[in-house]
């Protein structure tokens, strides 16, 4: 049965799932990079203190979307974004930008430690933040909600970049969690990982949710079905649909939900 | 084709082993501990050393590196991080390559009208300041390759935790870049340790010790010139020597200066 994957034949067929609290609510966001739209339209909310999966086949504009969250898309330039995203009722496009990232952290597809010691990584967001809390506790702390403190506990003044992979990007998890976000926003963390410390950063995820809202974009669909409570999908730059996971699994309302997790295309 | 080739390469290397070797065996006698503590003798007289000219190219260097190093790293961070590819990078890229172009002795000439005539003296502030703008090129492309080739994903990094761009420039991106900039800085200064020509009519030269900044300063290149051209047999030893010890000198820089880049290390995994 081959699936019509045209963007104009958008159907009203999307469930907007309602978690209890919206951390975030996104309403009406179109994206543009120059003259090319990649967002149409996107709106939907991100459940206080529940994972949220994005998954789509690669260019759909899920990464794109998290960008938005945080505004890391105003690093690019010719970026441009129309609508209104909101975090706890404010809309983050008329807050101070670095106020919003300190609330609103990012973990990256690739780990990206800064060349300091595995202390100085974690302790960078509360020194620029000029907390006043014990920095030495904040950074053990962190450290342990990332299930890292046990690896590196006595050797935390070497450099960052004698870590193993997984262990780098926990570190990059730990590094986020420091400054206490609101909102933790993870890019396809576990695509450069080995299987085991992938299960590793999974297992963190489900802890972390009690801590923050969590929003990841995966292109693995078991990951998603594994670790998330509320999941969007979406395919050339629309939200096709957005329901709680195990209904998007197993009873999904759209067909080209339906051809996506069952490996017909993408 | 493999022995032309052969050949030049080993003529190449060869060039600096013989420039060694002859300094080493004119000079490498008339080195001695004379030659670093004592002052030059009246003329026609023997013995002395060019101890003064040896603390002048230290106080020279320094000043240079005062006024290079400032506008080289700065002018970097702004090619790297804040000016892109518009015009006004091109136009500040290609005046710092015509700026290294420029034969010494004019920038000499510059140094004199701006800081010699106006003084009606010569002093070591202007020739450090000629030494200064030569070190500006060489830093400011070096440093600035060094600080583009920080990964964008640890500016990324910096700024997803809430850091502006001018903290994240100083506190994640500089300190990546910091042994690419060190070097640059050493090299810099290895290349103007030997320059004569801007000193010629800016620091002059001085027979004595030169006290502060305002006075005529020696220095070794510019008492090498002074000696080699000389009539006496002794000066000529000693021209000897000064060239010895001052190759030794930008060896010893530049040999340094690598060791700390590959030290260093690659960023990433």
């Amino acid at each position: 049965m081959s699936v019509n994957i045209n963007p104009t034949t958008v159907t009203a067929g999307r469930e907007t799932a309602a978690p209890a609290t919206m951390r975030m609510n996104v309403n009406k966001v179109n994206f543009f990079y120059g003259p090319k739209q990649t967002l149409f339209d996107i709106t939907m909310g991100i459940g206080a203190n529940k994972v949220t999966a994005l998954i789509g086949p690669s260019g759909c504009g899920k990464s794109t979307l998290l960008r938005t969250f945080n505004r890391m898309h105003e690093t690019v330039r010719g970026a441009r974004l129309e609508g209104e995203i909101l975090l706890d009722g404010k809309n983050i496009l008329s807050q101070d930008v670095t106020q919003l990232r300190r609330r609103v952290g990012m973990v990256f597809q690739r780990p990206n430690p800064f060349p300091k010691s595995i202390f100085d990584n974690v302790a960078y967001g509360l020194r620029i933040n000029g907390s006043k809390l014990p920095i030495a506790d904040a950074v053990e702390k962190s450290l342990r909600h990332a299930a890292l403190w046990d690896e590196v506990k006595d050797h935390l003044h070497k450099s960052a970049y004698e870590l193993s992979g997984g262990q780098q990007q926990r570190l990059c998890i730990a590094r986020a969690l420091a400054v206490e976000p609101e909102l933790l926003l993870l890019d396809e963390p576990c695509s450069a990982l080995d299987p085991i410390s992938t299960a590793k950063i999974e297992e963190l995820l489900v802890q972390l949710k009690d801590l923050c809202t969590i929003a990841i974009v995966t292109h693995n669909m078991q990951q998603a079905a594994r670790v998330s409570d509320y999941t969007a999908f979406l395919l050339m730059g629309q939200l096709v649909e957005f329901s709680p996971t195990p209904h998007m699994f197993t009873t999904p309302s759209d067909p080209r939900t339906e051809a996506y997790i069952t490996g017909r295309f993408g | 084709m493999l022995s032309v080739t052969g050949a030049c390469a080993a003529v190449a290397v060869s060039v600096l082993f013989f420039i060694l070797g002859y300094l080493v065996y004119h000079g490498g006698s008339s080195v001695n501990w004379a030659f670093f503590t004592k002052l030059p003798t009246p003329v026609g007289e023997s013995g002395g050393g060019m101890a003064n000219a040896i603390v002048g190219t230290a106080k020279l260097l320094s000043l240079a590196v005062l006024v290079g190093v400032p506008i080289g790293f700065f002018g970097a961070i702004y090619l790297a991080e804040f000016s892109g590819n518009g015009i006004i990078a091109f136009v500040v890229r290609y005046a710092a390559d015509l700026l290294n172009g420029v034969p010494s002795i004019v920038i000499g000439i510059f140094a004199y009208t701006m800081l010699v005539l106006p003084f009606k003296h010569f002093s070591a502030i202007a020739g450090g300041f000629a030494l200064g703008l030569m070190m500006v090129p060489i830093t400011l492309r070096s440093a600035e390759d060094f600080l583009r080739a920080v990964p964008r994903a640890l500016r990324e990094g910096a700024m997803a935790l809430g850091a502006s761009k001018t903290r994240t420039i100083a506190t994640v991106i500089v300190p990546a870049a910091y042994r690419g900039i060190m070097t640059a800085i050493l090299l810099a200064l290895a290349r103007v340790a030997g320059e004569t020509a801007p000193l010629l009519f800016t620091a002059f030269s001085n027979r004595f010790w030169s006290h502060g900044w305002n006075e005529p300063i020696a220095s070794l290149p510019v008492m090498i010139f002074t000696y080699a051209i000389a009539p006496y047999d002794d000066w000529h030893r000693q021209a000897w020597a000064a060239g010895l010890v001052l190759l030794g000198l930008i060896l010893i820089v530049n040999i340094f200066a690598r060791a700390i880049l590959s030290r260093g290390g690659t960023i990433l995994r």
